[in-house]
């Protein structure tokens, strides 16, 4: 076997040793790298960014926890950009596993929101976050097309009651919120066919602005609905996030995770170049 | 009738179901609430019977020490334990008390959370190897194959400078034009399957779903 045929069949397990060391080192050693935003995440941001205090924005945690590396973050940063622009979110979960994702996301963006901080040149006073008034998280139900199409109608369909049992008409901010008409946009951050339902039901029959954020390999598929217009903005994975994160100047975990992302992706496109100078090279040596 | 019953249900709700849609009246939506509560009442039986299902299959698993049988315990164990701390040690089976039980909680944050997270990304170790020997320049589809995958990997990289930017432009090109299209072309011929296969259940020409007994 000469240096080409090897380049062409190495190991898989070198594969993993060095793509787990690319990924090891990339995380011990902190450095940043440049993040450009794109028009589809910038979309999202300013639609945020132009609402209006105690407007209501209703936030879709339609993921599981092995989607947490790329759309956490989304979530995080959304919603912390919400809260400290004093807009209302109405979470709600139409994965099975997503209760627990959302009650986490609620219960450290509480914690975030207490201290003082300063974005884009604006500083932000702390503030406590209250249950019912300056969020409600209606909890989980199954069949996410009836859910969808149950909360255009009323909220309280599906939900007579938030996560946590209390019933939605005794919470502040669901008094006059009857269904889609009060809300101003619904984010949807799905790793699965829940995005579909929300384009055709929640965009389709109730002409809801709708915004999604997706894992990164969802985020070809979606490219339709963005230039049709039926839905205004995108985020494609972990470097969806970050870009949000950079706009609105709120640098998490995606943007840390960038790197790492980065520096595999670069290790990826050098195995399949040398993969394939080994292959058209040994072919060359064949037909000689 | 045994046939006939569900054929005729099937017809009637579908063509109910289809009316519905574009009548926003009051009544016409009370209807299709009732509705609603009555899929959420047949998805419950269907949990319960696949709640039982699962111990069935790992009791039996256990029993006949069949290969493999110690995972069953912990499945089992997982699902008892998730459903007693979730009820708040049996205090609360008609409130949310439970739902922030702090093992109930702990559970889900410091063992489902790392398992499915480590699971996913597992991935990105088979993918590079897949990659690494899928990507090959074979044919003239194939590299363009390769190509597109290349560009659009090296979009984002910020060490290309002003290439990257062309990257970056043809990166969105591809995504905009060709995905696209195709991407287009796949949801219509989809969407249009749904209604013809839709229409078929409702008439009664399509009947696999009621089995062969």
């Amino acid at each position: 076997m000469n240096i080409f045929d090897r380049m062409m069949s190495l190991d898989r397990r070198w594969v993993f040793l060095i793509l787990a060391l690319v990924c090891v080192i990339t995380y011990v050693w902190p450095f940043s790298i440049p993040i450009r935003t794109t028009h589809e995440v910038e979309s999202i941001y300013n639609y945020v960014d132009t609402l209006k205090e105690n407007d209501i924005i209703f936030l879709g945690i339609d993921y599981d926890p092995n989607a947490l590396a790329e759309l956490h973050p989304m979530a995080y940063a959304i919603a912390e950009h919400a809260f400290r622009k004093k807009l209302r979110i109405i979470f709600v979960t139409l994965s099975q596993n997503g209760p627990g994702m959302a009650d986490q996301a609620i219960r450290d963006l509480t914690d975030s929101l207490r201290q003082d901080k300063v974005y884009n040149g604006v500083e932000y006073k702390g503030r406590d976050l209250v249950n019912g008034v300056d969020y409600v998280f209606l909890g989980y139900k199954p069949y996410p097309g009836l859910v969808i199409l149950g909360m255009g109608q009323n909220f309280r369909i599906p939900f007579p009651t938030d996560y946590y049992g209390t019933p939605l008409d005794s919470l502040p901010l669901m008094k006059g919120v009857l269904n889609y008409d009060q809300v101003k946009c619904v984010i949807d951050l799905a790793a699965g066919n829940v995005a579909d339902m929300w384009v055709v039901y929640g965009a389709g029959r109730y002409n809801v602005p709708l915004a999604l954020g997706m894992t990164g390999v969802m985020g070809a598929d979606y490219y339709p609905y963005l230039n049709s217009g039926q839905v205004f903005g995108l985020m494609g994975g972990l470097l969806g996030a970050a870009q949000y994160e950079k706009l609105s100047d709120n640098s998490g975990p995606a943007i840390d995770g960038m790197r790492i992302q980065l520096y595999a992706h670069i290790i990826i496109i050098l195995f399949i170049l040398m993969g394939n100078i080994g292959f058209l090279m040994s072919r060359r040596e064949k037909r000689v | 009738m045994k046939r006939q019953l569900p054929l005729v249900l099937v017809f009637v709700f579908g063509i109910f179901m289809i009316i519905q849609y574009f009548v926003p009246h009051e009544s016409s939506e009370w209807i299709y609430e009732f509705f609603l509560d009555w899929i959420y009442i047949i998805g419950i039986f269907a949990l319960a019977l696949g709640i039982w299902s699962l111990i069935r299959v790992s009791y039996d698993k256990i029993k006949y020490r069949r290969p493999n049988w110690q995972y069953a315990v912990i499945t089992l164990a997982g699902l008892f334990f998730m459903i007693w701390y979730g009820f708040d040690y049996g205090r609360h089976f008609f409130s949310a008390e439970g739902l922030r039980n702090y093992m109930f909680v702990s559970f889900f944050e410091y063992i489902l959370i790392p398992i499915q997270a480590t699971m996913f990304s597992l991935l990105a170790f088979f993918i590079a190897s897949a990659a690494y020997r899928a990507f090959r320049a074979r044919s003239a589809l194939a590299t363009l194959l390769l190509l597109a995958a290349l560009i659009i990997m090296l979009r984002f990289n910020p060490y290309l400078g002003s290439v990257g930017n062309y990257m970056e432009e043809m990166a969105i090109w591809l995504l905009n034009v060709p995905n696209l299209a195709a991407k287009r072309a796949i949801i219509i011929g989809v969407g249009l399957g749904i209604v013809a296969t839709s229409l078929k259940v409702i008439l009664g020409i399509e009947r696999a779903y009621l089995g062969r007994d």
